[in-house]
This record gives C-alpha cells, sequence and structure tokens, in this order.
C-alpha cells in the first residue's frame, strides 16, 4: 500500500462516520481546506520555482521529514488516549548517543545497536506510563521531567562530549569501534524506485510506520478502544477497557517509534552529535498538532500527523527553494501551527461539546 | 408560630429554553427556624437555590428579605444583603492552599475597604473573633488541605456565618460526610438557630431530617406540593408528596423468579452499614427503591465490580463471583448500564454503532481487526428494536435527544446476552415515551438473565418490576411483591421508618 491509497481509504473512513449527503460549503471547506492548502501550495511552488516537482525534490521533502514525521506519529498515540510526550525528542537524542556507544566504545554490531535503541525508547515509554498512570503524575510534567533527565543522562557517559571514532574515552583510551556499514545503511542507502537510488531507507521507514501506526489506530479494536479512552476514560472503563494497561502502551509506541527516530538520526549523521536534535520534539508536536485540521478530523489521528508533517516539510522546501532566509523556518512552522489550531478548535467548535 | 418570616418567597416561576423548571413557587422562611426541602432529581431545587442566591434571575414572582424586595442580580450581592449559601460541593466554600484563618476572613480581603497589603496578625484576630463565635474547634493555622470533609464544611459555615447572614441555605451539606461528622455539622447548625438565622436546609437523608427539621417542605415539578409543621412532623407524608401523589396502580403481569441466578450474602457496602443479601432469579425484574444518598450507586457499582464489598460474598450460577474490575465482571456476564450517561457511558466523538460495540469489541473483530459491517449491522437492529430515532446508525452521538442517547447507551448492554443486567437510574433525563420503550424492552429480553434496576422514582419501579426492594442507609429495609405492594409500609421504609423501629 502506498500513501496515495492510504490517503483514499482515510477519505474514506471519514466520509463513512457521516451521511453523504448535504455537505454544507462551510463543512467542505473544515473536511478539504487543509488538504486544499497543501495541494495549492505545491502547484504555487512548482509554478514559482525551478525543478520543485522533480522526484528528487519530492523525495528529499520526504527525507527532511522522516524523522520529525516518525516522532510526531509515536506521539499521535498518547494525543489519542489523552495524553501527551514531551520527552520523545530526548528519547530520540538519547537513543542516537546509545546507538553510537554501542558501536563506537562497545565495538557492538550494528543489530545490537538498534535492539539497544529499542529497548531504551520501551523502557522510557513504559517508566512515563508508570509515573503517569501509577504515580498520578499530570502527563506533561511527567514527560517533561522525563525530558530533562535524559538530556542530562545521555552526556554523562561521555562526559558531554560527542561520540565518534577515534574520540578520548574518559579513562583515556581511545575509542576504537566504527560505526557499521549495516547501520549507516539504515541513513544513507536509496533504493530503486523507476530512477536509481531514489529512495531513501528512512522515508521507507516513515511510509511503513505511518501506514502501521495508521491501521492499527483507525481498524483495529485496540486502536479503537484507546480513542474511546481519551474521548471519555470512565466510560471506557465501565466498558471492561483497562483504562492504565492503554495508557502505559501508548506512550511505549511513542517510547518505540522516538527511538526509531534515534536510530535514523544516528545512521545519517554517522556520530553521536551531543549537538543535534534540538527541534526534534518541537517540529514532531507541530506535525501531530497539525493533523487535527486534517479532513476536519479535530482530534489526532495517524493520516493528518502525516500530512501535518508532509505539510512542514513542503513549506520549508518550497520557501527555502525561494530563496527566504532559513532563519525564519522556525516563525513559519509556528504561525502554520497556530492557524491549524484556531481551524480545529474554532472553526470545527468541536471544543464546546 | 407567629408571622416572624424573614424571607418570603412569591410566585416564583423560571424556565429555561422551553422547561418550566419552576411553576410558581412560594415559601416563608422563619427566624431561628430549620425549613428543609424536599424533591426528587429535577424537582427544581438546585434552581430554586441558585436564584435565592444570585446565580440566576426568576422570570416572575417576588421575594422579600424582612420588608425589603430581595433580587441579587450576583452571588456577591445576595451575600451582603444577607443571604449565604454553603453549597454541596465542600471545596468549592474554601481554598485548599490557604489556611483555617485565611479561608474565614477570604470574603473581607475582597471587599473594599480592605489594603493592598496583607496584615497577618489582623487576618488572625478576625477569624478567631468569627472562630470563637461559631465555636468552631479548628487550629486556624491548619491548611484546609489537611482538614477532614467535615472540618472544611465547618470553615466554610463559619465564613459564610462572618456576613452576619439572615438566611442561610444549606445545599446538601452532609452528603460526603459520616454519621460522626455531620453530628458536629448539627450542632453548628443548632447555634446558628440559637442566633435568630433563617435556614434553608436541602437533604434527602431522612436522619439528618429528624434531627433538624422544624419544618418540611415539598417540592415537586417545580412547585411546593407539601408543607408539614405540625409536630410531630409526618415523614412519610413529606417524602410521599416528594414522590408524587399519583402513585396508582400500574397494570404489569407480574412474573415469578425462575432458577436463581445471582445471590448476595451479608454483603456491607459502607461502614457501620447493616449488610445485605439478596437473591435474583431469571427472568424477573427487580427494582432497587431510596431516596438519594441511601447507596444505590454503591450496590450497583459493588456488583459490576468497581468497589469490592467491604465484607461478604456473591455467587453468579451457584459459582463463586467476585470481580475486581468491570473487565472481569463482564466476562462473567454481568452488565451494567451505569448513572449518568454523559460521565460513565457516552463516548462523545463516537458514532452510535461505534458507541454501541464499545465493551464487546473482540465480538466485533477478527484477529483483532474491526468487522464494521457486523458492527453496524448489531447497531441497526438495536436501532429498530428500540425505536431509537435517528438517520442512521453512523450518526454521532451527539445529534441525538437525550432520550435516544441513553437508549443507546442501554441498547449496548443488550447486543450480547446476559447473566445480570443491573440499570443504575436508567430513566434518568429520559421523556416518557422513551421510558416506555427502554421499560417493554427489558421486560420483553428479561427471560435468560436476571435484571436489577436501581431506581429512585417510585412510580418507575412500580411500572417496571416483578419486585421491589427497597434501601435505606445502605442497607435493604424491605422487600415488596409488585402485585398487591402495601404502599404505606414501603413509604415508611423509603422515610427510613421501619429502621428505627427495629433499632430501638
Amino acid at each position: 500500500m502506498d500513501s496515495q491509497t492510504a490517503q483514499e481509504s482515510a477519505v474514506e473512513a471519514k466520509a463513512d462516520a457521516r451521511p453523504k449527503d448535504g455537505l454544507s460549503m462551510r463543512e467542505l471547506a473544515i473536511r478539504y481546506g487543509f488538504l486544499s492548502l497543501l495541494v495549492g501550495l505545491i502547484i504555487f511552488f512548482s509554478l514559482a520555482t525551478r525543478g520543485f516537482t522533480s522526484p528528487q525534490a519530492a523525495v528529499f521533502i520526504l527525507q527532511s521529514v522522516s524523522i520529525t514525521g516518525i516522532l510526531a506519529l509515536g506521539v499521535t498515540a498518547t494525543l489519542v488516549v489523552g495524553g501527551f510526550d514531551l520527552s520523545i525528542g530526548s528519547i530520540a537524542t538519547s537513543s542516537m548517543m546509545a546507538a553510537a556507544y554501542v558501536m563506537v566504545v562497545l565495538e557492538q554490531n550494528a543489530l545490537v545497536a538498534v535492539l539497544v535503541c529499542l529497548a531504551i525508547g520501551a523502557l522510557v515509554g513504559l517508566i512515563n506510563g508508570l509515573i503517569i498512570c501509577y504515580m498520578r503524575v499530570p502527563d506533561l510534567l511527567a514527560t517533561l521531567g522525563m525530558m530533562f533527565l535524559l538530556i542530562g543522562l545521555q552526556r554523562i557517559p561521555t562526559e558531554g562530549r560527542s561520540i565518534a571514532t577515534g574520540m578520548t574515552l574518559p579513562d583515556g583510551s581511545t575509542a576504537e569501534g566504527t560505526f557499521s556499514q549495516a547501520f549507516l545503511a539504515l541513513g544513507r542507502h536509496r533504493f530503486d524506485l523507476f530512477i536509481e537510488n531514489l529512495v531513501p531507507a528512512s522515508v521507507v521507514v516513515l511510509i511503513v510506520l505511518a501506514i502501521l501506526i495508521w491501521f492499527f489506530l483507525e481498524y483495529t479494536r485496540f486502536g479503537r478502544m484507546m480513542y474511546a479512552v481519551g474521548s471519555n476514560a470512565r466510560a471506557a472503563e465501565f466498558a471492561g477497557a483497562p483504562v492504565k494497561a492503554y495508557r502505559i502502551w501508548a506512550y511505549v509506541i511513542s517510547g518505540v517509534f522516538a527511538s526509531i527516530g534515534g536510530i535514523l538520526l544516528a545512521a545519517r549523521l554517522g556520530r553521536g552529535d551531543i549537538a543535534s536534535g534540538n527541534n526534534l520534539l518541537l517540529d514532531a508536536v507541530a506535525a501531530a498538532l497539525i493533523g487535527f485540521a486534517v479532513l476536519g478530523a479535530a482530534k489526532p489521528n495517524a493520516f493528518g500527523t502525516a500530512i501535518g508533517a508532509l505539510f512542514v516539510g513542503v513549506l520549508l522546501q518550497g520557501l527555502t527553494m525561494m530563496n527566504v532566509p532559513y532563519y525564519t523556518q522556525d516563525f513559519v512552522k509556528g504561525a502554520v501551527l497556530v492557524i491549524a489550531l484556531i481551524f480545529t478548535f474554532a472553526l470545527l467548535g468541536r471544543n464546546a461539546r | 408560630m407567629g408571622d416572624t418570616a424573614v424571607f418570603r418567597i412569591a410566585g416564583l416561576t423560571k424556565a429555561f429554553g422551553p422547561n418550566a423548571v419552576l411553576r410558581g413557587v412560594g415559601l416563608d422562611l422563619r427566624a431561628g427556624e430549620v425549613t428543609v426541602l424536599m424533591g426528587a432529581n429535577g424537582a427544581g431545587k438546585s434552581t430554586l437555590v441558585k436564584i435565592m442566591s444570585g446565580v440566576h434571575r426568576a422570570d416572575r414572582g417576588v421575594m422579600m428579605l424582612g420588608d425589603k424586595p430581595f433580587s441579587p442580580a450576583t452571588p456577591a450581592e445576595a451575600m451582603r444583603a444577607g443571604v449565604v449559601t454553603v453549597h454541596q460541593n465542600i471545596n468549592d466554600g474554601v481554598v485548599g492552599a490557604l489556611d483555617v484563618a485565611s479561608n474565614l476572613v477570604l470574603d473581607r480581603l475582597n471587599g473594599s475597604g480592605s489594603g493592598f497589603f496583607f496584615n497577618p496578625r489582623k487576618v488572625r484576630r478576625e477569624a478567631r473573633d468569627v472562630a470563637d463565635r461559631m465555636g468552631l474547634g479548628i487550629d486556624l493555622g491548619a491548611e484546609v488541605t489537611d482538614l477532614s470533609l467535615a472540618d472544611r464544611q465547618m470553615v466554610a459555615i463559619a465564613r459564610a456565618m462572618s456576613h452576619e447572614p439572615q438566611v442561610m441555605i444549606l445545599d446538601e451539606p452532609t452528603s460526603s460526610l459520616s454519621s460522626n461528622e455531620a453530628e458536629r455539622l448539627f450542632a453548628l447548625i443548632d447555634r446558628l438557630k440559637a442566633r435568630g438565622v433563617a435556614i434553608l436546609y436541602i437533604s434527602h437523608r431522612m436522619s439528618d431530617i429528624r434531627r433538624l427539621a422544624d419544618r418540611i417542605v415539598s417540592l415537586r415539578d417545580g412547585a411546593i406540593v407539601g408543607q408539614f409543621e405540625d409536630k410531630p412532623l409526618d415523614y412519610e407524608g413529606a417524602v410521599n408528596a416528594m414522590l408524587g401523589q399519583n402513585l396508582g396502580r400500574h397494570s404489569i403481569d407480574v412474573r415469578a423468579a425462575g432458577t436463581p441466578v445471582f445471590s448476595a450474602r451479608d454483603l456491607r457496602i459502607a461502614q457501620g452499614a447493616k449488610p445485605i443479601s439478596l437473591e435474583l432469579g431469571a427472568g424477573e425484574i427487580v427494582a432497587v427503591t431510596g431516596l438519594v444518598g441511601v447507596g444505590k450507586t454503591q450496590l450497583a457499582e459493588t456488583l459490576f465490580g468497581i468497589h469490592a464489598p467491604l465484607s461478604g460474598t456473591m455467587e453468579l450460577d451457584g459459582r463463586p463471583y467476585a470481580p475486581k474490575t468491570p473487565q472481569r465482571a463482564i466476562r462473567d456476564g454481568v452488565f451494567l448500564v451505569a448513572k449518568d450517561r454523559a460521565s460513565t457511558g457516552i463516548v462523545p466523538e463516537f458514532n452510535i454503532y461505534e458507541n454501541m460495540s464499545l465493551p464487546f469489541l473482540p465480538r466485533f473483530a477478527n484477529a483483532g481487526v474491526m468487522r464494521r459491517r457486523s458492527e453496524r449491522q448489531t447497531a441497526r437492529d438495536q436501532i429498530t428494536d428500540l425505536k431509537i430515532v435517528c438517520r442512521s446508525e453512523r450518526d454521532d452521538l451527539a445529534t441525538l435527544s437525550g432520550g435516544n442517547q441513553q437508549k443507546v447507551t442501554v441498547a449496548r448492554w443488550l447486543t450480547q446476552p446476559s447473566r445480570l443486567l443491573i440499570l443504575d437510574e436508567p430513566f434518568q433525563g429520559v421523556d416518557i415515551a422513551a421510558r416506555h420503550d427502554i421499560a417493554a424492552k427489558l421486560r420483553e429480553s428479561a427471560a435468560d438473565r436476571a435484571t436489577l434496576i436501581f431506581l429512585t422514582e417510585l412510580d418507575e419501579a412500580l411500572e417496571t418490576a416483578d419486585r421491589i426492594l427497597v434501601m435505606s442507609e445502605n442497607t435493604i429495609v424491605g422487600e415488596h411483591r409488585n402485585a398487591d405492594v402495601d404502599m404505606d409500609r414501603l413509604l415508611a421504609e423509603v422515610a427510613g421508618q421501619r429502621l428505627e423501629v427495629t433499632g430501638s
């Protein structure tokens, strides 16, 4: 299944929720407004710049949003159960540092590095979930605390330095290990699709994960119950749902997705860069929140999140190609987010229910 | 008694949209007297209180405080004029993060004339003053969050008293207090009476009413339907008036119980409550009735695994039954249509069929993947069966009327066979037509299971059940076959009379 059919099925699924007759202009605007805006942007940029519509440019956009997109899909799961995960950015960077540490310092192979990262993501997610469900710490505060903890923790093994082959270790020796080729391929290998070496591995991972989480949330009973938990936890409990378990699982999903993002980041950089990944959290959260506005869903949804990430990617790529300075990027992202949120909450009026 | 009314209401009406809530209420409150206001849910009690305390304005009618007309536009204005209200939710009356002394003088801090700076010594002195006058034996330096609910309630009342009110309205002040705590509150109320305050006391607890009432006023459907002030007070008459005079015969064919399905032995659901034993058979519908706050919901939720009983055992089909979670209860075939559908039943973002299938997702899923076609078919069947008014099973729940929403929450639990179906106030906020549809469906489908319905309205119990159990003070105090009900005995039990006879 490619993203095109995924999009169509989601449209059908949404249309399925309401009768098809009697769509007013306002309803049309609410449902298709954001998608039309995305199409409009693409048309505008392809007319205004040269080379925007080439397959290479399209792939480049996907690649630029692949890591934030994966994080955003993870945080969508916590949004669905009515929570929030602010620790995803730091889970991703911790996972990147761990991958580098395992290969460069401990001199292990790619498989071990990947498994260690995934385990870190799952463990941190589990701890987040337990703190929120059993210690009754509010989600924002618990994951904010976890974010600080991880930012600090990832600096301890190397005394605050980035990890690369040949670096000096705290005990005075030199790190001899290297990033294995198999691991680097995750960040650098490109698959052939009509054109040779077109699609990077990270884009494939993004698309696969997007389809997985979308299918999980929309079509399985677990996803259905997660939405019920997020919408009315007490009703879900009275319907026999183990509400805490669903919440904890959502944070585990979020943690694992963030650690996958971290693996791809490490593979792309080829080192454990202490300074990278600063924008991951905000970009991912923005994508997930922009997703509320897509198709008038007014709730967290995987399809919307993917479109939200794509929207930001298209906008930034287009502006860059039009020579808009890089330092305006955060402003543009913020503006898009604010507009999307106004669109969701003011126009749809769902919050007033 | 003489004409010592300090507060008079006459011809008060209030409507919200098309709903007339008060239809001409007249009421006098006298200095140094406790007037108890009784009324079932939706009778208009809280609207009346809100008008008296300045939250709402009446559409028509007059209120007189002393010999001056009284029509407060805001709660603050009512308070300044001398009518103060202590609300049911105790924490509305106090600020948790401050100490007792600050709470007691809180309203003065807001008043004009107090300076910008805060003088702790002056606050302490004024607070000490208030506390002494009220005989409040609470450490003034304690944080309110550290106090028990009863102490918080005392602080809230003492705080209200610092306004030197002429009229005090107490809205179910004991609903979250134990009987010992309540007794301390009553002592405080006695002191208020001695100071000549006219008190309007709203409660369902017969023990409170017996202890405090000088006069009982019954409100039903927005009008005063009974005033009782001749000693001894006619408690039964008051309950009868509140529940409705038209407790006529209802024609239902009363069925006998089939094979035993569920039984409970010596179940205790609250500290100090007498144990409950009951047996339910297949095919019968048993109603549990009683006033608000006598433990009906607690019992319903205990059977459904939300609360654990303090002691006692339960059996389902002859096997021990001790659910720890609703999940277990549902697996064993015990379903609960919980009270207050908005908070416990409805998932607002889901449509009709998604709401109906919610407890039984595994049955509508194949290897975890939802089979929407079968969900929708099941929902369509229920829509036809229960005459749910909607465009299709894909309608959002928010587009349905209250009665139809309630039908959906009931239908949810009828989609699968159950051993014991429990319904807690299933007719709340439901019009008569919808009520009949639901009741008919329950009776028609009752054959293979036991059905237990918790109802405050006696009318509804008489209309639906084969057998009626009466609850009072967290236990069951009476049982009636719904064929030749001794209404006097039933009402006496609801009013808690028999409990006292056996107790003394």
